[in-house]
């Protein structure tokens, strides 16, 4: 909301010298939000006066233009020229070159004469054209920043100005005034108007407020006006869509009467473009007392006038010059030949004011804040009536805009208004509130004194009785948004002002800390952190086909994958099933500024629809669900589990002097995994992967002891880097956390510690190449048996002594037994069975 | 003559010294053998010029050695004298030894010590650092203020039931504060589930879940449908608080928010509270900080939006509004991070420029 300054003074005290800043600030004290300044004089800079034209030379010009020299007098007959600047002429006439054509010898124009500067920086000073020097320029509205206009320069007598010569233009066309622009939240609708805001000003000030409502006087109707009929038989929620309508008519008015500049200058500090007297009157109404009307040509209206819901495939051409096709559950204003408005939205076409209307009736009503709500939204015109009329505007305002239109009309436009008038509907019944004493005080923290309580509520308009137990509050008619004692109870702290409420610390109960989920993911991230990585955060929207290679093992199989709605970009219009898309998206954008050496890591929460999407109906509001309509929302909730993801291109640190780095393998984003393992204490089982984003032979799948799946990790597959243009031989991971740190132990029971010597024994055992190390390793641990206490792979080796297809595994076995030393003997005979269970299972040969 | 010339052949640094053996009891001739070796001895200047210096004087063919050996030839009554003249003759040879072997060993564990000088500016960097995300970093640092407080973290899914997100915080379903909300809606519509626009659905989960009374903070992403730009993100995240307990009054919302406050931007920190509208919130208020470290000097900064539950937010969640009341509070992780660490611009958060990350490792 705009409020220009000159208007907010008719209705508040607002003080001489302050600024829209000033204004500003007193508003966002009570709730207002500060926006922005409207100040015309930012750009615009004077001398810029009234002059007339005295004479005009058409000169051709060799480039086909004609230009006009024109002798334009600046100051009056026989006064002096008292502006000094340079090239302003002494005797009160300046030369000026002026390229429109729009003007005639004896026009009272506006020239901005050396010294000023225009919108743009623009400066004004004397210069040579067209073999004369033009000290000036006669100026057009667009040129002074007020319309659009350019077609010709401002010719005042079209705005019904004849003013004296030398006047200030700047004050003569209302450019001194300015605008402070607040943001008004949803519950104040109140607030899109003067008369909210002048209100609001004088809470914040603590000054008086005059209300421009009071100053209309309702003519009394000498009987019926225009036939109006409120029809609406398919109210939403129960609630008529349309419960006042005002119909007013004034005959005789000037088409060609033009705005008035106080009013079109305030309109335009407003933000909304004078169009013709007759609309800029309808919409000045609205903004000052917050009631949106509207004018039709009486003389294309037929019939009475019915407010009804649209009939089915029922068409209406809006005044925006579009057909629209209507909805049964759109409200219309109709005559006897159909929609002439959608109601609060827009007006119709057929029966708009134009430049031959004579006879207009004015209209203004009362509709339901949903049903509007719907039709903007569904018809995509937000205007500023179906922004008031959605919030709510003041049903008892109605007559009193009505009268207001037709007062303006009368006075700028010469009509005449008809002393009958139409006013139907059902006055709806006053909001009571019932207060208890004490009740805002403790909400607040603050103990509000009784006068405290009844100024403050009666101050923003509603009557306030005194009860035994505290209070009856009747809401003010424009106040839509109190219902409840909570909602006089901010009313009551802001008048009173939040600065003056204290501040106390409440003690919480003792608190379990970070639960063990939080402090496993913390360890778990910190410890990536902790090894090189650098964690990311991606967008969980991406392509379709990120999830079908990605997020499922198997190629070709399609991975059921939520789609949004309305995605930013249809291209990455899915959400994640995966973490390791957004990851190479994000390893590509550092490989795009120069950054190849890797190692990234993202934990965020996948979405993975695998039951029912949803649920049909959704509970009202302020009431609990029963219990099964909660677990049916929950149900239809999709899993999202933690994924946590990596991914690794290029080298494993910087090279340098003296240090060759390696670069990342696959053996990398397995230990990755190994580590997070480790930091929660649970045991992976590692076995070869087969997913389609790996290399078919560089993958492990990691699983759980029970073997449940926990994630993949090795080098992506060759043919899908080459193409997402990512580095050969990149390597990834990605698991699901939750099921990690599931399998987590409670409590970690402590292992006994031997301090007896340690035997170790070596032993290299030759099987066929495709046994896997982990399931040899396995057979040693299960063979060794008790005294074995640890078992590593130290040595793979394949070639001269080995026979073709089989492979060497060498491991490093340590044995200790926890009450004795052992013997050699006792340590050779555990490895020979730990060789033997190896034999059976895959023919392993001691070398 | 033959034998002294092998033996001269065999230690040339020995030629010129002991050809005769000298009378074990000729003092002067002793002196002069041991005034030799410790000339000797002092001028070696190396370990290896040094073991030279003591074969010649001290090794068998040596003239104090052959000496020595000569006692054994004398008269039973000259023995004593020689021993004693030889023995202090070999003691001291044997002390200055000693010393300048210890001498020339210091030397030479220095100049080892100086040759092994590396440049320690010119030093790989053999280990990667990592680094979590700032905004990770943060988020963990807000919940560690309040779980110092005696709060708990709780959090909940990103995709959510419209129920949650709207109905049960009271956004009434044609309400414009709902479409305020820029919502990322999925599909089918039908299925009423969206992505969340607030934490605040956690706060009704927490309400639902728990026992009261209850103070937890939801940290968490949050959607919009706003394009990137250098103050916009469609994904960022909050944290949001919600106490609910008997008698809670805004004066306790202000003393929890100005606790919090010093904890994030010191002692000199403090809050204001301006009228604002939330649908879950009555009374509701706009949330601004005192920053007294502040780029551009100490300001009141725009931080977030709290207030009193609303009481049909208590009642969706079954809490009797007259017994218990409570309020709630919510920011935004990026504009806390964007003010507090002056970051510019909303895309160096997002775009995963390792150099961001980086640079904060793991502090905040």
């Amino acid at each position: 909301m705009r409020i220009p300054l000159s208007w907010l003074r008719e209705y508040a005290q607002v003080p001489a010298e302050a600024t829209a800043e000033d204004v500003m600030a007193e508003l966002v004290t009570i709730g207002l939000e500060e926006e922005d300044v409207h100040r015309p004089t930012d750009a615009l800079k004077g001398p810029i006066v009234v002059g007339q034209v005295l004479s005009l030379v058409k000169e051709p010009q060799s480039n086909g233009k004609t230009i006009n020299w024109c002798e334009v007098r600046v100051v009056p007959e026989g006064a002096e020229q008292t502006l000094t600047n340079e090239g302003i002429d002494p005797s009160g006439v300046q030369g000026i070159v002026c390229g429109a054509h729009n003007f005639v010898v004896g026009d009272k124009v506006v020239v901005t004469l050396p010294g000023a500067v225009l919108p743009g920086d623009f400066h004004i000073s004397p210069r040579k054209t067209y073999g004369h020097v033009s000290a000036g320029m006669i100026a057009s509205v667009r040129e002074l920043g007020i319309g659009e206009d350019h077609d010709g320069i401002l010719v005042l007598s079209t705005l019904g100005l004849d003013p004296e010569l030398g006047t200030d233009a700047l004050d003569l066309l209302g450019l001194y005034d300015e605008a402070a622009e607040v943001n008004v939240t949803p519950d104040r609708s109140y607030c899109f108007s003067i008369r909210g805001i002048a209100r609001e000003y004088a809470h914040a000030t603590g000054t008086p407020f005059t209300d421009p409502a009071d100053a209309v006087v309702v003519a009394p109707s000498t009987g019926a006006g225009y036939p109006v009929c409120l029809a609406d038989e398919a109210p939403i929620y129960g609630k008529a869509g349309c419960d006042r309508f005002v119909a007013r008519t004034v005959r005789g008015i000037n088409p060609a009467a033009p705005t008035p500049t106080w009013m079109s200058s305030r309109l335009r500090l407003a933000g909304i473009r004078s169009i013709s007297l007759a609309v800029d009157i309808s919409n000045y109404v609205m903004l000052e007392l917050g009631q949106p009307n509207h004018c039709y040509d009486l003389d294309k209206l037929s019939g009475d006038i019915v407010v009804r819901r649209a009939k089915p495939g029922e068409t209406m051409e809006t005044l925006d010059g579009k057909v629209r096709t209507l909805d049964v559950e759109d409200l219309l204003i109709t005559d006897g030949n159909g929609g002439i408005g959608i109601a609060g939205v827009m007006g119709g076409a057929s029966t708009e004011v134009s430049d031959s209307t004579v006879n207009v009736l004015v209209e203004a009503a009362h509709f339901d804040e949903v049903s509007i709500a719907r039709s903007r939204r569904r018809h995509k015109l937000p205007s500023e009536a179906s922004k008031r009329f959605e919030r709510g505007v003041d049903w008892q305002v109605a007559d009193e805009a009505a009268q207001r239109v037709v007062d303006l009309l009368v006075e700028l436009a010469g009509g005449t208004a008809d002393t009958t008038s139409t006013d139907v509907g059902t006055e709806p019944a006053a909001v009571v509130i019932d207060l208890p004493a004490g009740f805002a005080a403790a909400r607040i923290g603050i103990d509000f004194t009784d006068e405290q309580i009844t100024f403050a509520l009666t101050d923003i308009g509603g009557a306030v009785e005194k009860t035994d137990a505290g209070y009856l509050v009747t809401a003010p008619s424009w106040r839509n948004d109190l219902e409840t004692p909570e909602d006089l109870t901010e009313e009551i702290a802001r008048l009173v002002g939040y600065d003056k409420i204290p501040a106390t610390l409440p003690v919480a109960p003792p608190g379990r800390g970070l639960s063990r989920v939080q402090q496993q993911r913390r360890r778990v991230l910190q410890s990536l952190a902790d090894a090189g990585l650098t964690e990311v955060m991606a967008y969980p929207f991406i392509p379709k086909a990120s999830n079908d290679t990605f997020g499922v093992a198997e190629a070709g199989a399609v991975r059921e994958a939520v789609k949004l709605a309305n995605p930013i970009s249809e291209e990455n219009g899915w959400l994640r099933t995966t973490v390791l898309p957004g990851l190479i998206e994000v390893a590509k954008r550092n490989h795009s500024r120069g950054f190849r050496d890797l190692a990234l890591f993202e934990a965020g929460l996948v979405f993975l629809p695998e039951g029912p999407m949803g649920s049909e109906s959704i509970p009202p509001l302020g009431i609990k669900p029963a219990e099964e309509v909660l677990d049916g929302l929950d149900n239809g909730i999709p899993h999202q589990p933690l994924h946590i993801g990596a991914v690794f291109t290029g080298k494993e640190s910087p090279a340098a002097a003296g240090h060759t780095p390696r670069s990342w393998d696959w053996a990398d984003a397995l230990d990755t995994v190994r580590l997070m393992g480790d930091v929660v204490g649970v045991e992976l089982v590692v076995s070869q992967g087969a997913h389609q984003a790996f290399h078919p032979g560089r993958a492990a799948q990691i699983t759980l002891r029970s073997g449940e799946l926990v994630g993949y990790a090795g080098e992506l597959h060759p043919k899908l880097l080459a193409e997402l243009d990512m580095p050969a031989r990149s390597v990834a991971l990605e698991i699901d956390a939750d099921v990690l740190f599931e399998a987590s132990a409670d409590v970690i029971v402590a292992k006994h510690l031997s301090t007896f010597p340690i035997a170790t024994q070596d032993v290299a055992l030759v099987v066929p190449a495709e046994v896997a190390a982990e399931s040899v390793l396995e057979a040693l641990r299960e063979g060794a048996g008790e005294l074995l206490e640890e078992v590593a792979l130290f040595d793979v080796y394949q070639g001269t002594g080995i026979p073709e297809g089989s492979k060497s595994l060498a491991f490093g076995m340590r044995f200790r037994a926890t009450d004795r030393t052992l013997t050699a003997d006792e340590a050779s005979e555990a490895r020979a069975a730990a060789v033997a269970v190896a034999a059976e299972r895959f023919g392993a040969v001691q070398r | 003559m033959s034998d002294n010339h092998q033996n001269a052949a065999a230690e040339p640094e020995s030629a010129t010294e002991a050809t005769t053996a000298p009378d074990p009891l000729d003092e002067a001739a002793i002196n002069a053998a041991v005034d030799a070796a410790l000339a000797a001895i002092d001028a070696a200047s190396t370990l290896d010029e040094l073991k030279a210096a003591r074969l010649a004087h001290t090794g068998e063919k040596s003239a104090l050695s052959l000496a020595n050996a000569g006692i054994r030839d004398l008269a039973k009554d000259q023995k004593a004298t020689a021993g004693k003249l030889m023995g202090a003759a070999r003691g001291r040879v044997n002390k200055a030894l000693a010393v300048r072997t210890e001498a020339l060993e210091a030397e030479d564990a220095a100049r080892i010590l100086i040759e092994e000088t590396v440049d320690v500016t010119a030093a790989p960097r053999r280990r990667r650092a990592g680094a979590r995300h700032p905004l990770s970093t943060l988020q963990e640092r807000v919940s560690d203020i309040f779980v110092g407080m005696g709060w708990e973290i709780a959090e909940g899914p990103e995709l959510e039931s419209e129920w949650f997100n709207f109905d049960a915080l009271n956004f009434k379903p044609d309400h414009p504060a709902r479409e305020m909300q820029d919502t990322f809606f999925v599909e089918p519509p039908e299925a009423h589930l969206l992505m969340r626009t607030h934490t605040s659905p956690v706060q009704v989960r927490s309400m639902l879940e728990r026992e009261l009374p209850i103070y937890v903070l939801c940290p968490g992403k949050v959607f919009r449908t706003d394009e990137l730009d250098a103050t916009h993100t469609p994904v960022f995240h909050q944290f949001e608080g919600l106490a609910i307990d008997k008698g809670l009054s805004m004066a306790d919302l202000r003393g929890t928010l100005e606790h919090f406050a010093r904890q994030m931007f010191g002692d000199e920190a403090s809050i204001r509270l301006r009228p604002n509208y939330f649908p879950f919130t009555e009374p509701s208020a706009e949330l601004d900080i005192w920053h007294p470290g502040a780029k551009g000097g100490p300001q009141w900064i725009e931080w977030g939006g709290c207030g009193m539950v609303n009481p049909n937010v208590l009642r969706a969640a079954g809490i009797d509004p007259d017994e218990y009341s409570g309020f709630a509070f919510g920011m935004g992780i990026e504009r806390t991070l964007m003010f507090r660490n002056e970051v510019g611009d909303m895309r160096d958060m997002i775009e995963g420029d390792v150099r961001f990350s980086e640079h904060f490792g793991m502090e905040i």
